[in-house]
């Protein structure tokens, strides 16, 4: 069993940026546990022998010429966002009272 | 009018060439087709209100006798995953509802240039996870053959659109097989080509390692035609390869005429078979194989071992990208902003809005990948994967060393009811279990139907495989087995669709 907590779960939620509500943590810490028991199966061939793919058709590295191509004006980055100000988007304060 | 529909792509091209039929009267009737059937089937997100114009223009330059490409003035349908300019783009997620992208995507802008009409946004699992449709924040597709079933998925939309003749062409992409296993379902055709071999720029990034972008359509020369039109090499994607590609419609052409099947080696996947497949299933694809063998194919079993952890593999791999790939939806440049009460930090107003604009299925698995990036577990969860997609790799190079294609059922069993496998996650997973394995190797892969499961009367596909760059092959193989059975049978097996509301 992979055996994992609600409040792990809880914790990853907080690192995914998700405000899960109880009743989701409780479900998830239920389907993540079941989801990991069948997938953990790949650590049976896994031996340390075997090198990693990262990338299905390896490539070098893919450079072009340092010049200016195709931009978006600001007028258009700015046309999704929620909120902006001026040539900047604008969110809510970075850090809460206690910090 | 409904003849229009009715017709391929490759022959409705040659009437728009001939100028028997316009550009617009081909968008009106693909349009006026969506009109009467799309309440039922809902295969579409948004209907674009400038395709009538852009045939117009198509018809205008014909009119001046230019020169145009094989494809312009067919419509197309575009899979909402694909950004688009004059259409919102939501990859099936509230988060992104009423998207308008400032670019094209790649595939979408050669499509235009090459003269086809981007009709409208087809409907998909949100973020391209799904098998079903079921999980689109839109509510879901229905399969054409049956409404009361799923259309598969992701790209449940592009092949239920073509399965309804509401289009004849559209774009799909396939990470874990939302191509392939939605054109199973439906009866209708499906490629997921090399990796690489199609832009991905502009295509809204589930698993980067993993996706890719391909055609969807009602036959194999049509997806050939199509593939044509969008591969090829695209700076804006660092993964495009740079090769020179054959024509995929010639491909098609070559092995419809027939021969390409004397003396080709296929092998048969030993461990895609048996459990887990459905008996119908399994039976027309013994027929089919039992078919290339009569045509003078050399059948030989093969084994790839290591396909039984691929779906594993593949359920770290993909979550693990996609909790970093969705981590952009962050509500400050673009999408949902949710604000929790009382106000807060731009980090609980993300929280916020990721918690209200995500579905389950989402949440489920950026929660899943970043368990398995998370330190402590990540040698052991996704180091083990991308180990066992070395071990995969190793099984096609053996197995592509003793053949030149391989096959398999496209997926396990028929289009399930609505709701069957919703509650069960790992029962929706190993509906992939075909089609896995290509996208961790890079193969191209392609679905063909093969006809009708006995027990339920609903559309099998058999998946054909070839080496990495070999697209070609599929198109030569899967073109022939087409054939084949459209002479043994006497018609096309799309032709045996039920009649949908309305006409």
């Amino acid at each position: 069993m992979s055996e994992i907590s609600e409040e792990q779960v809880a914790h990853l939620a907080n690192l995914a940026r998700i405000a899960l509500t109880p009743q989701e943590i409780s479900s998830l810490t239920t389907e993540l546990d079941q989801i990991v028991d069948s997938i953990a199966k790949v650590q049976q061939v896994a031996t340390p022998d075997v090198p990693a793919t990262s990338h299905p058709v390896p490539l070098s590295n893919v450079f072009r010429p340092d010049v200016i191509g195709e931009t978006l004006t600001i007028e258009q980055a700015l046309r999704n966002a929620p909120e902006h100000d001026d040539n900047r988007f604008r969110v809510s304060a970075i850090l809460g009272e206690e910090q | 009018m409904s003849d229009i529909i009715r017709l391929t792509a490759a022959g409705l091209a040659e009437k728009l060439q001939n100028r028997e039929i316009s550009a617009v009267e081909a968008t009106q009737a693909h349009l006026d087709r969506i009109h009467a059937v799309d309440s039922d089937v809902h295969a579409f997100l948004h209907v674009s209100d400038s395709a009538l114009d852009a045939a117009r223009r198509i018809d205008e330059r014909r009119t001046a006798g230019e020169e145009l490409g094989p494809l312009a003035g067919v419509p197309l349908a575009v899979k909402d995953v694909l950004v688009t300019t004059d259409m919102p783009s939501t990859s099936g997620s509230r988060i992104l509802e009423g998207y308008m992208s400032p670019f094209d995507a790649t595939v979408v802008k050669k499509a235009r240039e090459a003269g086809l009409i981007p009709i409208g946004k087809t409907n998909m699992d949100e973020f391209a996870m799904g098998s079903s449709t079921e999980h689109s924040a839109y509510g879901p597709t229905r399969n054409p053959w049956d409404l009361g079933r799923i259309p598969g998925g992701s790209g449940g939309g592009s092949a239920a659109a073509v399965a309804a003749f509401e289009a004849p062409l559209a774009l799909g992409s396939d990470t874990g097989g939302s191509i392939r296993q939605p054109a199973h379902v439906t009866g209708t055709v499906g490629v997921k080509p090399t990796y690489g071999a199609v832009s991905r720029y502009g295509a809204i990034a589930l698993a980067s390692s993993l996706d890719q972008v391909g055609p969807v359509t009602r036959t194999v020369l049509d997806a050939g035609l199509l593939q044509d039109v969008i591969g090829g090499h695209d700076p804006f994607d660092s993964t495009s390869l740079t090769d020179a590609w054959p024509s995929m419609a010639a491909a098609a052409r070559e092995g419809a005429r027939g021969d390409v099947l004397k003396g080709l080696k296929v092998g048969v996947v030993k461990e895609l078979s048996g459990e887990g497949f459905q008996a119908g299933v399994q039976t027309r694809f013994d027929e089919t194989v039992a078919l290339l063998q009569k045509q003078g194919a050399e059948v030989v079993e093969v084994s790839a071992p290591h396909f039984e952890y691929a779906v594993s593999a593949y359920y770290l791999i993909l979550p693990a990208e996609a909790s970093s790939n969705l981590a952009k939806f962050d509500s400050v440049r673009f999408g949902m902003r949710v604000q929790p009460d009382g106000g807060g930090t731009v980090e609980q107003v993300m929280a916020a809005t990721r918690e209200f604009g995500f579905g389950p299925e989402v949440k489920r698995r950026i929660i899943l990948g970043t368990y398995a990036l998370s330190a402590g577990y990540y040698d052991a969860y996704y180091g083990s994967a991308q180990k066992v997609r070395t071990l995969i790799q190793r099984d096609f190079d053996a197995a592509f060393a003793q053949v030149d294609v391989l096959v398999s059922p496209s997926a396990p069993t028929t289009a399930f009811k609505f709701g069957e496998k919703l509650e069960d996650p790992m029962a929706m997973y190993l509906n992939d279990v075909a089609t896995i394995p290509a996208n961790l190797a890079g193969v191209p892969g392609i679905s063909v139907p093969i006809g009708l499961a006995p027990e339920d009367g609903l559309p099998v596909g058999i998946q054909i495989m070839a080496p990495v760059r070999e697209d070609a092959r599929l198109y030569r193989v899967g073109a022939a087995i087409e054939a084949l059975l459209e002479a043994q049978w006497g018609h096309t097996l799309i032709s045996k669709a039920p009649a949908l509301g309305g006409k």
